[in-house]
């Protein structure tokens, strides 16, 4: 009851108790926080040199460029052997982890959105069987779904001879064959010719939209770029006498010979997480839909702008907006699910690091390269979608 | 009244025709719901012809072909396995499922121990009962029951070791046990260390907010396994040498961290969508941070953003599975470690395991998801547009 204080005449206010002031006791919490935690982290880090010392485990980062001496055996971008460093294995696993993402974001975006649409069909039938697709998923660890396509589908396909054959590709319990076009010489002018094609476009649909802002007048962007694209690329191909050949899988005996071939772990991991996450975007895409008001379609119709116009102009650009904050974090997830390749043994960063701490032990520098590492891919994936969504927000004006 | 026998006129009311073919019953249902558009009945046509091509077999395999009980893998592989079953012959293996039941609910719990887990399930289910039933009376009494008597008792009777009660090592635990521990431990220590850390990530004491920010966004950039790793790896080694840890203990420490983390964050935008005249009606009333939180801008919060709670909670108890990876035995663990069990490996035996313990999950999160629906709807009090 010190806060009796009464202050001298003049200054007009009476003087609280430093401790009742909102501001002097947000200090003293912060300090008492600080000093928590600052003791607790040094107590942390002396326990953790006493047992490192104990242990006799070295620390640093050095130990990255010893031999790794563990074959992986997924690593399509680079060439790696037992012989390679620690940092190449760490490297190999980053690209298997971003293949795994990349292509599981396409297709789980793919499938969401037909998913999505689906639900708010006019078609009974579409809409249940793609609410009973959301609701089996949403609700079932994705790690099971991996599982289920690796130990329940995939590993009791039939053996290399009595290979399933699909076209121009095969499937057995060593994974999926399938044909690959080999360039020769010259072909690299086709890639030439489709990135000019591809600029090409770009540069004709800039040109189209001004010209109809001037003048009014439509030019079928879609079908010249589609023109240039395919044209462009066939047309270098034919000046240089079509120098690709297909190289076919075939069935020699007990084995396939010729074609790439994806094995079973990436194949259960890629086609669990692209339909696990799948299932969430199919809702946060109805979501989107929905929340576009009926009014904004109505009046695009009575302006009379076509069913599909009013799709691409006036429903999309709308449920864009409230569909891409969330489709972010699901693609997030998706990139950070994709550690669950350790369970099928797939080689994606987290498998191959757990790997190298079995054989180093060094267990705080693999995990300090795993958060580091995850969290930029995160923050990459967050930067991208942000100018995507900035892009795409609504320009209040 | 002479005139009334005019032949022209009617004298009683006619019936209603009934309605067209097309336009009554399940003609008209079939027309608007399957057949509103030429590429509506192609839709229908298509689906029509999947659900033929998969359900049929599904049922088949399923419920015709399956074999429901059996000593050992006979019952599940054909003759050229080294079973019973005719060549050809592909159906589920439930009779896996049945003979390892136990494993699959207490995991290497010792069998004549199980009456406790018995009990402390069945404390669960009638204490949960009435707390998920609005109609029911006494809700904080049971909460209070529920949140804090009822996990010390199922301490001590699932660990054991007081009382005359043998001492019962986690490492036994296995199987759904271990899954409903993890995700009832993870849920009710989230919640309360989420709303913290939400509350700290909109506070104006910069240094805790930058503390909140860190751990927040620092564990939702990076995967559970990651988060788990360093909790099975990393943490024995900042505590004393000689101080271990209960392994299942490390793993409920990182479930649980790990799910505050995105709980936060739904706290956080249930607290960004309360107008500021609450806030400021509050402070007018001169309640204190505390009964202003607690009584005002919380309550208001939470009810918000149910939905995302219980979100948050389905994606805990899915994730409770990732604990096989620091080789420990939850449900999916479980089902797994017993694939390879030379008694029952059959061609059949891992997909029928992987189904029974996805159906579980499934029955769970399903639950929960439209429990969250029917809450909603019971707390809208009409503020939402």
């Amino acid at each position: 009851m010190a806060s009796q204080d009464i202050t001298p005449a003049g200054t007009g206010s009476a003087k609280v108790s430093l401790l009742n002031d909102p501001r002097i006791r947000g200090y003293i919490y912060q300090l008492v926080v600080l000093i928590v935690l600052v003791s607790l982290g040094y107590w942390f880090v002396n326990n953790t040199i006493a047992n490192l010392q104990r242990a006799n485990l070295a620390t640093g980062f050095g130990f990255l460029d010893g031999r790794s001496g563990f074959d992986i055996s997924s690593h399509p971008f680079t060439d790696y052997s037992s012989d390679s460093t620690y940092i190449k294995a760490l490297y190999v696993g980053i690209l298997n982890t971003m293949l795994v993402a990349v292509v599981g974001i396409i297709t789980a975006t793919i499938i969401g959105f037909i998913i999505g649409v689906g639900r708010l069909s006019h078609n009974w039938l579409i809409r249940k069987l793609c609410t009973v697709y959301v609701e089996v998923f949403r609700n079932i660890p994705p790690l099971l779904v991996i599982f289920f396509w690796y130990s329940g589908v995939l590993a009791v396909l039939p053996q290399a001879r009595q290979s399933i054959a699909l076209p121009f590709s095969f499937l057995n319990n060593r994974g999926f064959y399938f044909a690959v076009p080999v360039f020769g010489q010259g072909a690299w002018l086709a890639g030439v010719a489709f990135v000019l094609a591809v600029i090409g476009a770009f540069l004709v649909r800039r040109w189209a939209y001004k010209r109809q802002m001037a003048t009014g007048q439509r030019f079928p962007v879609l079908w010249t770029s589609l023109a240039l694209i395919i044209g462009l690329p066939f047309l270098a191909f034919a000046l240089k006498g079509f120098p690709v050949t297909v190289n076919y899988p075939e069935l020699g005996g007990f084995n396939i010979k010729g074609g790439a071939l994806v094995g079973p772990e990436f194949m259960s991991l890629y086609l669990a997480l692209s339909f696990y996450t799948a299932s969430f975007i199919a809702e946060i895409v109805r979501a989107g839909i929905r929340g576009v008001g009926k009014g904004q379609s109505e009046a695009s119709h009575a302006l009379g702008l076509r069913a599909g116009t009013t799709t691409r102009l006036v429903v999309v650009p709308q449920a864009l907006r409230i569909i891409i904050p969330p489709l972010t974090s699901q693609y997030l997830n998706l990139t950070k699910n994709s550690s669950l390749a350790v369970a099928v043994g797939y080689p994606d960063l987290f498998a191959v690091g757990g790997t190298i701490l079995n054989q180093t032990g060094r267990s705080i520098e693999v995990v300090a390269i795993f958060i580091v590492i995850y969290l930029s891919l995160s923050v990459l994936t967050s930067l991208f979608m942000n100018w995507f969504n900035a892009k795409m927000a609504l320009v209040e004006r | 009244m002479a005139d009334n026998n005019l032949s022209f006129v009617r004298t009683e009311m006619l019936q209603g025709q009934t309605p067209p073919l097309g336009e009554r019953g399940i003609v008209r249902w079939i027309r608007l719901n399957l057949m509103a558009t030429p590429i509506d009945a192609i839709l229908t046509v298509f689906a029509i012809f999947l659900l033929a091509w998969f359900v049929p077999p599904m049922i088949n395999w399923l419920f015709v072909q399956a074999s429901w009980s059996g000593a050992d893998r006979a019952v599940c592989a054909t003759v050229s396995q080294g079973g019973t079953q005719p060549e050809g012959w592909s159906g589920a293996c439930w009779a896996y499922v049945n003979a390892n039941f136990n494993q699959f609910m207490y995991g290497r719990y010792p069998q004549e121990q199980h009456w406790r887990v018995n009990i402390v399930g069945i404390m669960f289910v009638v204490l949960l009962i009435p707390l998920l039933i609005p109609r029911i009376p006494f809700k904080s009494a049971n909460a209070i029951v529920f949140f804090f008597v009822f996990p010390i008792v199922a301490f001590f009777l699932l660990v054991g070791g007081w009382f005359g009660l043998p001492y019962i090592e986690t490492a036994t635990w296995g199987g759904l046990l271990v899954t409903l521990v993890l995700s009832f431990v993870g849920i009710s220590v989230s919640l309360p260390l989420g709303i913290v850390l939400a509350l700290g990530r909109r506070s104006k004491m910069p240094i805790i907010k930058m503390l909140c920010v860190v751990f927040i966004e620092m564990v939702r950039g990076i995967p559970l396994v990651t988060v788990l790793f360093m909790a099975s790896y990393m943490l024995p080694l900042f505590l004393p040498p000689g101080v271990t840890f209960d392994k299942f203990l490390r793993a409920l420490i990182g479930v649980a961290l790990f799910a505050s983390a995105y709980m936060a964050e739904v706290v956080r935008g249930g607290l960004q969508a309360i107008p500021k005249g609450q806030y400021e009606g509050a402070d007018s009333l001169g309640l204190s941070y505390w009964q202003k939180t607690g009584l005002i801008i919380l309550p208001q919060a939470l009810k918000m953003v149910i939905p995302g709670i219980v979100n948050t909670f389905i994606g805990l108890f899915k994730d409770t599975s990732l604990v096989s990876i620091i080789s420990m035995f939850d449900l999916l663990g479980t089902v797994r470690q017993h694939f390879n069990d030379a008694n029952w490996a059959s061609p059949q035996t891992p997909i029928s395991g992987l189904i029974f313990a996805g159906f579980v999950f499934w029955i769970f999160c399903f639950g929960m998801s439209r429990y969250s629906i029917f809450m909603e709807r019971r707390l809208d009090t009409g503020h939402k547009r």
